[in-house]
């Protein structure tokens, strides 16, 4: 596999930027394809290598269920008919108990039970323990996005939307892929059914799951731990690409630039979007965490220190940069800093888009 | 026997006036008293499950409730049904009726106490309710830290409301625990109780040992907000996963004390209805205490993804998988206790046979849940809300209906109308099935559970679900109805229309007397021994 070339050279970043111009087009700005829909009683698509045993599992235990199921039913069912009262003094069997079968219907349950024990103990653990050479994620949660880096693409990141379903993971099939998962606020939970892995994404410390995916395509990622309002639309898209268009497809996606002939207030709205802004700020005048952003530019905010300021460029950039250092009056502190993750460029752009903002 | 004085006064008419009621210490009364609370409260909680599937109807959120109101009630709902709902509804209301009756007492150990506990459930349920709405608390009745650290101090007074209404049933465990030991008849061996009365005292074990794990969590939320002491907080440099080990080390065993009483109704309503001596009547009572027992060290079971060691996950679905062992042993035993059994299709024997399928459905998908491959798959899914249900509602709700059938004419002296009792029994059947069944496939798809909006290939299915939850509304509407009509209109009834066999039918009259019974009944026979049961030739 090619080795990334570090963004500073200009002239190998210009050849990969545009190399991936027609798959930044496809991935970028197509419409997503709707997720491949199995039979409701079938397992969901099957798209990663622990998704095969997984089923193999979940489809034994529901053969042995249903194997249980119809014979309890099957034997209350001919009772039922066959032991109907036909006359108010029918008499009734005095048994009581009978040793063996009862010795029967422990031990086999048991001996069956332990099976699946072992059995999906075996699988977890190799869940467990992700390979050496596998690609290493990084994954934020907050409320209510995903983030998701790349250490080795620094500058390469992806985020999800509460609007609609945003391209949120992208990986190579046939690699091991590894994440690393946080959270700033409250426990999110990372669940990507296709690939039958799900894991608390906690605050305060690092949780681990790994998967390598086996089939092209573009499949669900939910929020399975509830974490507020917007839980339900806390999901993302998470598209497998061939091995050999991975990377240029990543960095197409994932890393936010300019474009040519862009302007810099839809450069801004860009920002907006993948960036994760949108989770909180409305820019038609609705509330949300924080303050709406149309007709902000120019206004006089009233502080919670009870001063006011000037919503100028200034101001702006300082409420990105260090978003607690002035809050808004009516509002809590829950902006993260976006120091070191927008550039001056970015910031200046964001600016010129929420000017647009009437 | 109770037929003489059968023009007596009997419980319900011995005294007079509000008063009477409300500071009664006879034991039927205060059953009673909670019976009316539980079913109250069991209307509140439909009708916000109500809510929640009704906005369920359509992918996109909103068309009904916004998504702040839906988690509101889904908060309700969850906390109302377990808390005010299912916990008192079989040891306390129906509890409270028979233990003393089926262990030929006069009354439990502790009258005074009995009464202070209905109470402290009373003013414990205000508190709670008056904290989840006026705190608007939208945790989920799990209350997960730290998402329930933001919304203020809710969080402490609502553990501090479930920590009252445990107090109550600590109280209640207390009280059965020692009436089961101090005041059987004189000739009721152990092996000679009930099979119900086996079950309230599993229960009532658990309830005294569990429920102080709540007020250890609640002393360490509060130890966390005044001292800035970080426990469960990681902005305090606390451990949010520690708050769910202490979570579930109450709820886990919660569970059980939620489904054990139902298991008891079930062997009454079989056997007594069946003509036939409970088949295996030692493994059950033992099974119970078995369950009992191991429900105490699997609560890690609700943690597999949690970030959790995997050595504990791996320990966790051991002991799991140990406690569905003596489950199967009493669903096989209440199979075969039909075997040759003269089978009565009333509307309590319905019930019974209802629990059996949905009880086994609900016991059988929790294996699924106990595999840990599996498990990562479906956690926190609809896999998980439709096992639940299936055992929960399934499970205690359908045997606390059948229960109050069958009792209803021993608690009120009045039979209610087989066939509605028939009819309404149908519309629950298939309400709760379509309700609740595809909502499996639902989670093995990858519908994550507590979501507003969702994606729309789950459509039907949802819409499957809501029209079996009106369903269910009829079934239940129905029963309302016909058992207050029967209260003044129900043909009356003998002390025994079931010909049963525990004392609660043999030596007492419909309803019974204040004091229970004209002295003190002494048991020759084991509760199960019909007349109908054949004793020629067979030595069993
Ligand atoms: C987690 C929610 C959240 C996210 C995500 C978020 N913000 Fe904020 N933002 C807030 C809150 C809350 C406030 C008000 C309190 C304050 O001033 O810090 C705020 C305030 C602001 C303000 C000042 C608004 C005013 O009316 O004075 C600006 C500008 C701003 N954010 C920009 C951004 C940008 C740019 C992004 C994305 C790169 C972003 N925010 C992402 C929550 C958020
Ligand atoms: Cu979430
Ligand atoms: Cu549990």
């Amino acid at each position: 596999m090619a080795t990334f070339m570090a963004p500073e050279n200009a002239e190998a970043k210009q050849a990969v930027a545009d190399a991936a111009t027609e798959v930044a087009a496809e991935v970028t700005k197509a419409p997503l394809p709707p997720v491949e829909t199995a039979h409701p009683w079938a397992m969901p698509t099957a798209a990663s290598t622990f998704a095969e045993d997984t089923d193999a599992l979940y489809y034994f235990i529901t053969a042995l269920d249903t194997v249980f199921f119809v014979i309890i039913m099957g034997a209350m069912g001919y009772f039922m008919w066959k032991y109907r009262r036909r006359s108010k003094d029918q008499k009734t069997s005095s048994i009581t108990h009978s040793g063996i079968v009862e010795f029967l219907w422990s031990a086999i349950p048991t001996v069956l039970l332990l099976v699946i024990f072992v059995w999906g103990e075996c699988d977890f653990v190799k869940q467990s323990v992700p390979p050496a050479d596998a690609l290493d994620v990084r994954v934020t949660g907050q409320k209510w996005y995903w983030t998701v880096e790349y250490p080795k693409y620094p500058g390469v990141s992806l985020s999800s939307s509460t609007e609609e379903p945003a391209l949120t993971l992208m990986v190579p099939k046939d690699k091991p892929v590894r994440l690393t998962m946080t959270s700033t606020d409250v426990i999110h939970s990372f669940y990507v059914p296709a690939f039958r892995v799900k894991r608390d994404v906690v605050p305060g410390r690092y949780t681990q799951i790994w998967f390598q995916a086996t089939r092209v395509g573009e499949f669900n990622l939910f929020c399975t731990e509830y974490c507020g309002d917007l839980h339900s639309q806390m999901t993302g898209v998470v598209k497998v690409l061939e091995p050999d268009n991975f990377e240029r497809a990543l960095i197409a996606a994932g890393i936010l630039e300019k474009e040519d002939g862009e302007s810099l207030a839809a450069y801004g709205e860009r920002v907006y979007r993948r960036r994760g802004c949108a989770a909180c700020h409305s820019v038609e005048g609705k509330d949300g965490i924080g303050p709406a952003w149309n007709g902000l530019y120019g206004r006089t905010e009233s502080l919670t220190d009870g001063t006011t300021v000037k919503a100028d460029d200034e101001y702006i950039k300082n409420s990105i940069y260090e978003p607690n250092s002035q809050i808004v009056a009516g509002y809590s502190p829950q902006m993260p800093s976006y120091q070191g993750l927008l550039d001056e460029e970015q910031v200046t752009a964001v600016i010129e888009y929420i000017k647009t903002l009437k | 026997m109770a037929d003489a004085h059968s023009n007596e006064s009997n419980y319900l008419t011995a005294t007079r006036g509000l008063k009477s009621w409300l500071f009664t210490l006879d034991h039927k009364r205060i059953g009673l008293m909670y019976l009316v609370g539980v079913l109250v409260f069991f209307l509140a909680g439909g009708l916000f499950a109500l809510t929640l599937r009704t906005e369920l109807l359509t992918p996109e959120g909103g068309d009904f409730i916004s998504a702040t109101t839906y988690n509101k009630m889904f908060t309700l709902h969850g906390a109302v049904m377990v808390f005010l709902v299912i916990i008192p509804s079989v040891p306390a209301a129906l509890g409270n009726f028979l233990l003393p009756l089926m262990l030929g007492a006069k009354d439990v150990a502790f009258p005074r106490l009995n009464l202070l506990s209905f109470w402290v459930y009373t003013l414990g349920s205000m508190f709670f309710l008056y904290t989840l709405a006026a705190g608007q608390l939208d945790t989920g009745w799990t209350f997960y830290t730290p998402y329930s650290n933001t919304t203020g101090t809710a969080v402490i007074s609502a553990t501090f409301g479930a920590f009252i209404l445990g107090f109550s049933s600590i109280l209640t465990g207390l009280n059965f625990v020692v009436t089961v030991h101090k005041m059987r008849a004189p000739g009721m061996t152990w092996n000679k109780m009930p099979l119900m009365v086996w079950a309230l005292y599993s229960t009532a074990v658990i309830q005294v040992l569990a429920t102080p794990v709540l007020a250890i969590t609640l002393l360490l939320l509060i130890v966390e907000r005044t001292l800035m002491i970080g426990i469960f907080d990681p902005a305090m440099g606390g451990d949010p996963v520690l708050y769910q080990h202490f979570f579930w080390f109450y709820s886990h065993p919660a569970v059980y004390i939620m489904i054990l009483p139902g298991f008891g109704i079930e062997s009454e309503l079989i056997a007594v209805h069946s003509r036939k001596h409970i088949f295996g009547y030692k493994a059950i009572a033992l099974s119970s205490v078995a369950i009992a027992i191991i429900s105490f060290v699997v609560w890690g079971h609700h943690m597999f993804v949690s970030g959790q060691s995997e050595l504990a996950g791996i320990v966790f679905s051991f002991l799991t998988f140990a406690v569905a062992v003596p489950t199967a042993i009493k669903t096989f035993s209440w199979v075969a206790t039909l075997y040759k059994g003269s089978i009565e299709f009333n509307t309590p024997m319905l019930y019974g046979l209802m629990f059996l399928f949905t009880f086994s459905i609900g016991g059988l998908t929790g294996i699924f849940l106990g595999a840990l491959s599996v498990d990562v798959h479906l956690h926190d899914t609809y896999f998980v809300v439709a096992h639940f249900h299936y055992v929960m509602m399934g499970g205690t709700i359908i045997a606390f209906v059948g229960g109050i059938h069958h009792w209803w004419p021993k608690m009120f002296g009045v039979m209610y109308s087989e066939r509605w009792g028939k009819i309404s029994a149908l519309f629950i059947f298939v309400g709760f099935n379509m309700t609740f069944f595809n909502q499996f496939l639902l989670g093995q798809q990858g519908m994550p559970r507590r979501y507003w909006s969702y994606v729309p290939q789950f459509q039907q299915q949802h819409i499957l679900s809501t029209v079996g939850g009106y369903l269910l509304l009829i079934g239940f509407t129905i029963i309302a109805i016909y058992l207050v009509h029967s209260l003044r209109n129900g043909k009356k009834v003998g002390p025994n229309p079931w010909n049963a066999q525990s004392l609660e039918w043999t030596h007492t009259a419909s309803p019974p007397i204040e004091h229970n019974f004209h002295g003190q009944p002494v048991v020759e026979n084991d509760p199960y021994n019909y007349p109908e049961i054949d004793r020629t030739g067979a030595s069993h």
